[in-house]
């Protein structure tokens, strides 16, 4: 019976915004089916914002820590600030959908945001493979929906196909892998799997396992070579999906990766220093944070789609953070929540600039003609995002970078990730060539003849501003951000 | 009281940036007053510091978590170049006092740039300065991309480029001096006296050292230079080559050689004949003087000359710290700030009393446009412009050059010649430009020019003013130069290589 009150106890925060789902679906379902699609879009929102406020509210004030049994639910400060995260981003996306006239099925819409945000949740506060496996496949369904929601495009709707076939191909992947530790460990549970792991450490067995859960979440964080699916959603999706896919799902599987990797096979790490090599994950983590990083960064060159742009660049920072994952240390996991969080809010507000521009059909890069001049303020906004995400001080992507390099170096005695810090700056300047190329259409060049000024919603607006604040804010002061982090990160990560 | 520079800067293009969108005029004298009060605050500044000895200005935890500070401070270096930061800004908006198109995002972005090297300038935490020097790159590309003239976006993103390779270097060596050092702090005093591992050192001082002399314009990285010069908007070139070059040669002198100086010690072996990155880079820098003379020589755009121009002069800074003597290196800071002065002089005059009038910089036409009858004011400030960057005495230029020669001469006295053989080119490519453009055999009667306004005459004139007053009586500067190379900070590079 203790079970049951401690799960519910456990997993308020969820249940608030699930009922919240439920709640604004119904409503939208039965009420509301006369009302304007302006008006149901708007009802929609604010229960799902209610909801999301309700439970950040619960977070922060009567929170329950705790585990239950087999790692089915380990609630802890660090998940708990990283659903604050998840929620603050779900406020901000179904913001983004205020305004969406895409599709007619507003309650569906937003209930599916909540669901996938829950799904979230969930998947940070678990160490067993089973209700990772079981997260990971709700999150992957509500954002293929999410993906192909918008019927009249035909974009959306391949988006959403390849992303699904994808997902599914790797979903399958995933759990095969799962189901070879299982194999190996008997549990699973995160802990026993590491006291078996680190007892046979070199099990053929376990490498195919290791390699298929890499794998599988290689796709979910789109990292190269899994990465295919992503320029497709990036491009195709309705803004505010793509934006979900591109920051929270991003901070809620890195944040997996690393606690199945760093808590369950932390045995069979290895080391990917050089001039100390030894075989384990490790390099493996580094052979796809290198092809991410050269190939992200480069293929984001030859974009001519800002989406696709983003969406190769977000290949480039999944290499970045994965340096994080290869020195999987404690610094290095403060360093990863910190860079995930930042990077989710430059991508958010990146996107929340190409919704607020949603009206003027701007997509290619020679859209951007002129912005500076019809929408200054937004062109403003896109500014920071871009140099936040080239790693411009004072901004936060910055100290992002600064400080997973720095715990890369930390990592050994002698220095031994240098040359995948090397990497990882050489591959940064060539991300400045085409975020400046940009910013060079919206402040440079003149606009088109004929061309007039923009006028956005003003809520759009509002997210743009707000973000781009917090992205200055925590570039500036970090140590608002990173003091959370590291009181939250427990002790046990060496 | 220093650190106004920069707040004062930043403040400055805040307000210009929030006027509305009609107040050109009153753009243009935020501009002026904001860089006149830099400048004022400078000059009083080392009035009443004239020994040199480290002043702290403000130092307050900024990173607790990782031991950053927001740690200003100034020694007589720091002194220098803020000086020469202060008069080169108000020239800067002198001569772009005609700028008329987008003059709020102008002088806006002008402010940053200045507040930016400012706090280069007077960071003496590593964090504080790796983000001053970030901040300085982005202005410059959108002051060129947007204002500048002859290919202007490649130039812009080549500088940028560039520049970000060498700060993604520097970035590399920094942070791994983070880690070597225990990762507790990255304050410049403290590292100063740090005693990495000599062969860390042994990489992460050429790794430093390259990336900062990228922006110093050392051969053969120096290519973004006469591209970005040329294009740039007057007041962009004149403070490109006025004072962000300075930003690079200051690095290398600020981080690279005195936090690694084991780095500069011989190899114990040979490679191609070179024995040390000593020797290594005082080749590269030798190489620049004469190299950036004779490219010089035969270019036919006015620009370019100058251009290259400084590519040499900026070898002479590189050289000089390369003796690692105390004359050669008080030589080279001194001509950091010499260099500073008369190229800001040498692109306004060609970039806005030439070109903005006559609309070409082509030698052959100009020598077909008789400028010295037009436009007597800019033949002189050109003619002493010249006289001043050739070394003649009486000018900061010829201190500065006799010091790092001297100074070369002692450390590898054959090199001391290949030098001095660059300084005969740079007579004889002074001369040509000189004479074709101002001087030539105008064989038609052209329309008068544009009168030559005031703003002009005022920045030529502070200009003129500096370099000769400093040339005339160089203890001023000297004075500051001197303690702060024999200071604690440089105790380690005095100690491992000073000879």
């Amino acid at each position: 019976m203790s079970g049951y009150v401690d799960l519910l106890r456990l997993t308020a925060p969820e249940i608030v915004v699930t009922l919240a789902g439920l709640l604004l679906l119904i409503l939208d379902l039965s009420l509301l089916r006369r009302a304007s699609l302006a008006a149901r879009f708007r009802s929609a929102v604010l229960i799902g914002c209610a909801g999301c406020i309700v439970a950040v509210l619960w977070l922060e004030r009567m929170a329950a820590q705790g585990a239950l049994p087999a790692g089915m639910l380990v609630v802890n400060s660090l998940t708990q600030l990283l659903q604050l995260a998840l929620l603050a981003l779900a406020i901000m996306v179904l913001l983004l959908a205020l305004s969406a006239r895409f599709t007619t099925h507003a309650g569906e819409y937003c209930s599916l945001i909540l669901f996938a945000t829950v799904a979230m949740m969930l998947l940070v506060s678990t160490q067993n493979l089973l209700v990772i496996f079981i997260t990971i496949e709700f999150l992957s369904l509500s954002l293929y929906v999410l993906t192909a929601f918008d019927k009249e495009s035909s974009q959306s709707a391949e988006a959403g196909l390849k992303y699904f076939l994808y997902g599914g191909m790797s979903a399958g992947i995933l759990l095969f892998g799962m189901s070879l530790l299982y194999g190996i460990s008997g549990s699973l549970a995160l802990e026993p799997i590491a006291a078996a792991v680190s007892s046979l450490p070199s099990d053929p067995l376990l490498t195919l396992g290791i390699v298929m859960v890499m794998t599988g979440f290689g796709f979910k964080i789109a990292a190269a070579p899994f990465h295919m699916w992503a320029p497709e959603v990036y491009q195709g999706a309705p803004t505010s999906s793509a934006s979900l896919v591109a920051s929270s799902s991003k901070v809620a599987s890195f944040f997996a990766l690393f606690v199945v990797f760093s808590i369950g096979l932390a045995g069979a790490a290895g080391s990917a220093e050089l001039g100390n090599h030894s075989a384990g994950w490790t390099g493996l983590m580094a052979v796809v944070a290198a092809a991410s990083m050269l190939w992200g960064n480069l293929a984001a060159i030859a974009q001519t789609s800002v989406r696709r742009l983003l969406a190769f660049s977000a290949v480039g920072h999944a290499g970045y953070m994965l340096i994080a994952l290869v020195a999987h240390s404690r610094q290095s996991l403060i360093a990863l929540v910190y860079y995930v969080v930042t990077y989710a809010l430059a991508t958010a507000g990146a996107f929340a600039v190409l919704g607020a521009l949603e009206d003027e059909k701007i997509d290619s890069i020679v859209d951007f003609k002129g912005l500076a001049k019809r929408a200054p303020d937004l062109s403003f906004c896109l500014l920071i995002f871009l140099l936040s995400l080239a790693g411009i001080p004072p901004l936060s992507g910055f100290f992002g970078k600064f400080y997973v390099f720095t715990a890369a170096l930390n990592q050994g005695s002698h220095l031994g990730l240098l040359w995948l810090v090397l990497l990882a700056l050489a591959t940064s300047m060539v991300s400045f060539y085409y975020y400046l190329k940009v910013l060079k259409q919206a402040y440079v060049a003149e606009p088109t003849a004929g061309a007039t000024a923009i006028h956005a919603p003003a809520s759009k607006r509002a997210i743009c501003w707000i973000v781009a604040a917090l992205v200055v804010l925590l570039g500036c002061l970090p140590d608002l951000l990173l003091n959370k982090i590291a009181a939250a990160v427990p002790n046990a990560f060496r | 009281m220093l650190a106004w520079t920069i707040y004062l800067s930043f403040i400055g293009a805040i307000a210009v940036s929030i006027m509305p969108a009609k107040s050109a005029a009153a753009a243009r004298i935020t501009a002026l007053l904001t860089t006149l009060l830099g400048l004022g605050i400078a000059v009083v500044a080392v009035a009443q510091q004239p020994s040199g000895q480290l002043l702290t200005i403000a130092r307050k935890p900024w990173i607790p978590t990782l031991g950053i500070e927001y740690h200003l401070a100034a020694d007589g270096i720091s002194l220098v170049m803020v000086l020469l930061t202060g008069i080169a800004a108000v020239a800067g908006v002198l001569f772009s006092w005609n700028i008329d198109r987008r003059v709020k995002d102008f002088f806006a972005l002008y402010l940053i740039l200045i507040g930016a090297v400012y706090g280069v300038f007077l960071s003496f935490d590593l964090f504080d300065l790796f983000v001053f020097y970030e901040i300085a790159i982005i202005p410059k590309y959108f002051l060129i991309a947007i204002w500048g003239s002859t290919r202007r976006e490649y130039a812009a993103m080549k500088l940028v480029l560039y520049s970000f390779a060498g700060s993604a270097l520097v970035l590399a060596g920094l942070i791994a001096a983070y880690v070597v050092s225990g990762g507790r702090t990255l304050s410049l005093d403290a590292l100063a006296h740090f005693p990495f591992p000599a062969h860390f050192q042994m990489w992460a001082f050429p790794l430093v050292f390259v990336g900062f002399a990228v922006l110093a314009g050392m051969w053969p990285f120096h290519t973004w230079a006469p591209t970005g010069h040329a294009a740039a908007p007057t007041a962009a070139s004149m403070l490109l080559a006025g004072v962000v070059m300075k930003l690079g040669a200051y690095g290398c002198l600020r981080v690279a050689m005195m936090l690694f100086p084991h780095g500069l010690d011989s190899w114990g072996f040979h490679v191609l004949g070179f024995g040390s990155w000593q020797q290594v880079f005082a080749v590269l820098a030798v190489i620049g003087i004469v190299y950036g003379a004779s490219i010089a020589l035969v270019q036919k755009d006015l620009k370019f000359v100058v251009g290259y121009s400084s590519v040499s002069h900026m070898g002479f800074v590189l050289l000089g710290l390369m003796t690692l003597n105390q004359i050669g290196m008080s030589g080279g800071v001194y001509q950091m700030f010499s260099h500073g002065i008369i190229a800001g002089l040498l692109f306004a005059v060609v970039g806005r009393m030439v070109y903005e009038r006559t609309h070409t910089r082509d030698l052959p036409e100009l020598s077909r446009i008789p400028l010295a009858r037009l436009i007597p004011f800019a033949a002189v400030t050109f003619v002493l412009a010249f006289m001043a960057s050739i070394g003649l005495p009486g000018f900061t230029g010829f201190i500065a050059e006799l010091e790092v020669l001297i100074g070369s001469w002692r450390a590898f006295p054959w090199m001391s010649w290949i030098a001095g053989l660059g300084i005969l080119i740079g007579i004889a490519f002074s001369w040509r430009a000189l004479q074709a453009t101002f001087f030539g055999e105008a064989e038609t009667v052209s329309e008068p020019l544009p009168a030559i306004t005031l703003p002009e005459r005022l920045g030529a004139c502070l200009l003129l003013a500096s370099t000769i007053a400093l040339g005339l009586y160089p203890r001023l500067l000297m004075g500051l130069i001197l303690p702060a190379l024999n200071g604690p900070l440089f105790e380690q590079l005095r100690r491992s290589g000073w000879r």
